[in-house]
């Protein structure tokens, strides 16, 4: 039986994983902190 | 009065060293300084860890090439669980001390201990097809996973699921907690029951894997404990500053009305 399918399929399903909540939450971080800054300078 | 009898309302010497660390804005300024090492920490170690074992670990004498895909599923497991346990603590913590922290981690902990747990699932199931013959087989080890997956979906619905954001707080707490007992069934779930899933090969007494698949493992699984700590911190500071913008924009709003 040809495994690559397989092995290729759950490494890409786990690289989109991390790299996609890696993003999101990035992002999410970075927006957060420039809308603060936006309120309150000193922060 | 016995020494050990406090007066109502004080915190114990451990209480106050508990409380000191449930200040938001306290977490807030430990973490921020700590966050950009630690995530490049955690992407090296990630990066190193599944390229090795992708493409450089041997394969195994009976499973062949299909054994790569333990360097993604088995640390994916690992960190869907330790992430639920760490849930619970944060429960915990919110249900008897009221921690404002516990809180902001418990919700922050649950999409991302969800997202590892779907990986756990989904590469094992992949990797239940070359191996058994069947992507999905209900045998007690994949079962008390999808279990788990299902709580964690659980605690994200409930958590959000009132107005008063206190009540949905103890809600999931509870949820959370009452699901903990799920965490030994998944770890011994194999001893206990006769299961197609294989036992476990790496215990606190040590391991049954040969140290060229085990180092790409054992950093595989750093990286991705570091990862999950690094994205949840990230989350937690990001909420802490969305409540405060929040709570900035409506006392502005107040002075003006």
């Amino acid at each position: 039986m040809n495994v690559a399918p397989f092995v290729n399929g759950s490494y890409a399903v786990t690289c989109l994983f991390l790299v996609g909540v890696s993003a999101l939450t990035l992002s999410r971080y970075l927006r957060a902190k420039r809308r603060l800054a936006a309120v309150d300078p000193r922060a | 009065m016995s020494e050990n009898v406090l007066a109502p309302g004080r915190p114990s010497a451990a209480g106050n060293w508990l409380h000191r660390f449930a200040n938001p804005g306290r977490f807030l300024r430990l973490v921020t300084p700590l966050l950009p090492g630690l995530a490049v920490g955690s992407v090296i170690l990630t990066i190193i860890g599944i390229v090795w074992g992708y493409g450089f670990s041997p394969a195994d004498w009976q499973q062949g090439d299909s054994v790569k895909i333990m360097y993604v599923h088995v640390p994916a497991a690992w960190v869907s669980m330790a992430g639920y346990a760490s849930l619970a603590v944060c429960s915990f913590f919110s249900i008897v001390w009221r921690h404002p922290l516990a809180d902001i981690a418990a919700e922050e902990i649950g999409p991302v201990g969800a997202g590892f747990t779907a990986v756990c699932l989904v590469s094992g199931s992949l990797w239940g097809k070359p191996e058994w013959g069947a992507y999905w087989v209900w045998d007690a080890r994949l079962t008390s996973v999808l279990i788990l997956f299902f709580l964690y979906l659980g605690h994200i619905a409930l958590i959000r699921a009132f107005d008063n954001k206190a009540h949905g707080y103890r809600a999931a707490a509870i949820l959370a907690l009452v699901g903990a007992i799920n965490l030994p069934i998944i770890v011994f779930s194999v001893q206990w029951w006769n299961t197609l899933h294989q036992g476990n090969s790496i215990s606190l007494s040590g391991s049954q894997i040969a140290p060229s698949m085990l180092y790409p493992l054992l950093i595989a699984t750093i990286g991705f404990y570091l990862l999950f700590i690094v994205l949840v911190c990230a989350r937690m500071c990001a909420a802490i500053m969305e409540r405060r913008t929040s709570s900035l924009l409506l006392a502005a709003a107040e002075r003006g009305a």
